[in-house]
């Protein structure tokens, strides 16, 4: 019983974890804004597990019944849903935007591109820096 | 519950994006079911229409845009995955603490839910307990929500504005890609009224099944992204003109706040519907009618306005690469 009693929540912290590994492990953005949805959605399974009560019927108001699962949970989940489409939109048009302006999705590629720009700011704003070239010398021998 | 568990580690391993979108659209699916088994049907209902409608069309419209395969690198995945196992190992010992599935005596069912069940009969007169909850008793809360969907829609819309020289290539319709499909356009032809039909009962009879603005709103946006995705998107647009679902999104917003301070004008407290009417109840029945319009014609219109943006976003990359 003790197991089982636990199961859910078992697999939420599973899901959870597959969604976190995704999100710092993979460079492709849009994968990790799946791995972000399942992250979201783990938190939804957890909230839903916990309103349900055994023997318990949906939360719509009839003589027929006494016990009624917990209607709060549904409430938040079902906003959180409709407001975490919304903010993945919004996700999805800023990587639209970033593979037009760097030609890349992946982050490895648009940090170098980024180091890239930086360096070159630089030569303009301030010249070639000093010549280490004799440094360079000196260390090979 | 393990077959959810089995599609997630499924999109870990893949590298075809595609694949992976289509994986998540049925880990929607399941997650839908699995709401139903555990009592929350609207909770089901919003899912399997926004997880495995919307949200899986909106990933592929940006796939088309950003190239369908991942490279292979990673960061440091070892690093990754002890910080990961370490995370769920904390929680896994933090349920050990949680009061067991299904039990009616965890302290979540102590707080305020008695009230809601026992009540909201009396006081709002909804049989559905989600949607007098949603409505009426944390109003400001679906208030905010609504707000963060405007906003999104505001934030899509500026990020992919479109440019002068698209706009000339409007002018032209722009046939759809699947336009030689017979058989779907017959079929999408005799489904889509159905749909809106379907989406508007969703909308009016909340009060008494599941249903309410949000559900509603995701499945008209639907009906119409089927309508845009076989007729093309010019033809869509002559009906749903950008102006107008600009107007819409806002006036949704409006609609919602402008209840609220029409409560205040007479006399009640912010969204407190019960003085709208001479009866507290028929005052209720009022206000959750017309807050849940104001929350359809906001979701369905930014929807509608997000889909178009990103199909928009193909035919310029289409005409000039």
């Amino acid at each position: 019983m003790n197991i089982i009693g636990l199961y859910n929540y078992w697999i939420v912290v599973l899901l959870m974890m597959i969604g976190f590994y995704i999100v710092i492990a993979h460079e492709n953005l849009i994968k990790k804004l799946v791995g972000l949805t399942i992250f979201q959605t783990s938190v939804f399974f957890f909230y839903i597990s916990m309103g349900k009560i055994n023997g318990a019927t949906p939360p719509i108001l009839d003589e027929k019944w006494q016990l009624y699962s917990n209607p709060l949970p549904h409430v938040l989940i079902l906003t959180a849903i409709v407001v975490g489409i919304a903010t993945t939109a919004l996700g999805l048009s800023l990587v639209v935007r970033i593979q037009e302006a760097y030609g890349s999705i992946e982050e490895s590629e648009i940090q170098v591109q980024d180091t890239h720009d930086q360096l070159e700011c630089q030569l303009e704003a301030y010249g070639p820096g000093p010549d280490f070239t004799i440094l360079n010398k000196d260390l090979t021998k | 519950m393990s077959f959810l568990a089995l599609t997630a580690l499924a999109i870990v391993r893949l590298n075809d994006l595609f694949a992976v979108v289509m994986l998540s659209g049925i880990y929607s699916l399941l997650s839908a079911s699995f709401f139903l088994s555990l009592d929350a049907v609207d909770v089901a209902f919003t899912e399997a229409s926004v997880g495995a409608g919307i949200s899986t069309l909106l990933f592929l419209a940006s796939l088309k845009l950003v190239g369908r395969y991942e490279k292979k690198s990673r960061y440091k995945p070892a690093l990754a995955l002890g910080i990961v196992i370490v995370t769920g190992a904390l929680l896994i010992y933090g349920t050990m603490d949680m009061p067991h599935f299904g039990s009616p005596d965890s302290p979540i069912h102590q707080h305020v839910a008695p009230r809601y069940i026992n009540d909201s009969m009396a006081e709002i007169g909804v049989p559905n307990i989600v949607t007098s909850v949603l409505a009426s008793y944390r109003g400001f809360d679906t208030l905010g929500e609504t707000l963060v969907v405007f906003t999104a829609g505001i934030g899509v819309m500026s990020l992919l504005l479109i440019s002068r020289e698209t706009k000339d290539h409007s002018k032209k319709l722009v046939p759809a890609d699947m336009q030689q499909q017979i058989i779907l356009r017959v079929v999408a032809k005799m489904m889509i009224p159905l749909i809106l039909m379907f989406a508007l009962y969703v909308q009016f009879h909340g009060d008494y099944g599941p249903g309410g603005g949000f559900q509603a709103g995701v499945i008209f946006a639907a009906g119409v992204i089927l309508y845009t995705m076989l007729f093309g998107l010019g033809r869509a647009r002559q009906v749903f003109k950008r102006q107008v679902l600009e107007l819409l999104t806002a006036t949704g917003v409006l609609l919602y706040g402008g209840v609220g301070v029409v409560c205040m004008l007479m006399g009640g407290d912010f969204l407190d519907y019960s003085v709208l009417r001479h009866d507290a109840i028929h005052g209720q029945h009022l206000g959750i009618l017309l807050v849940e319009l104001g929350v359809g014609i906001t979701v369905a219109s930014v929807m509608i306005l997000i889909f178009f943006k990103f199909t928009w976003r193909t035919v310029k990359h289409k005409y000039n690469p």
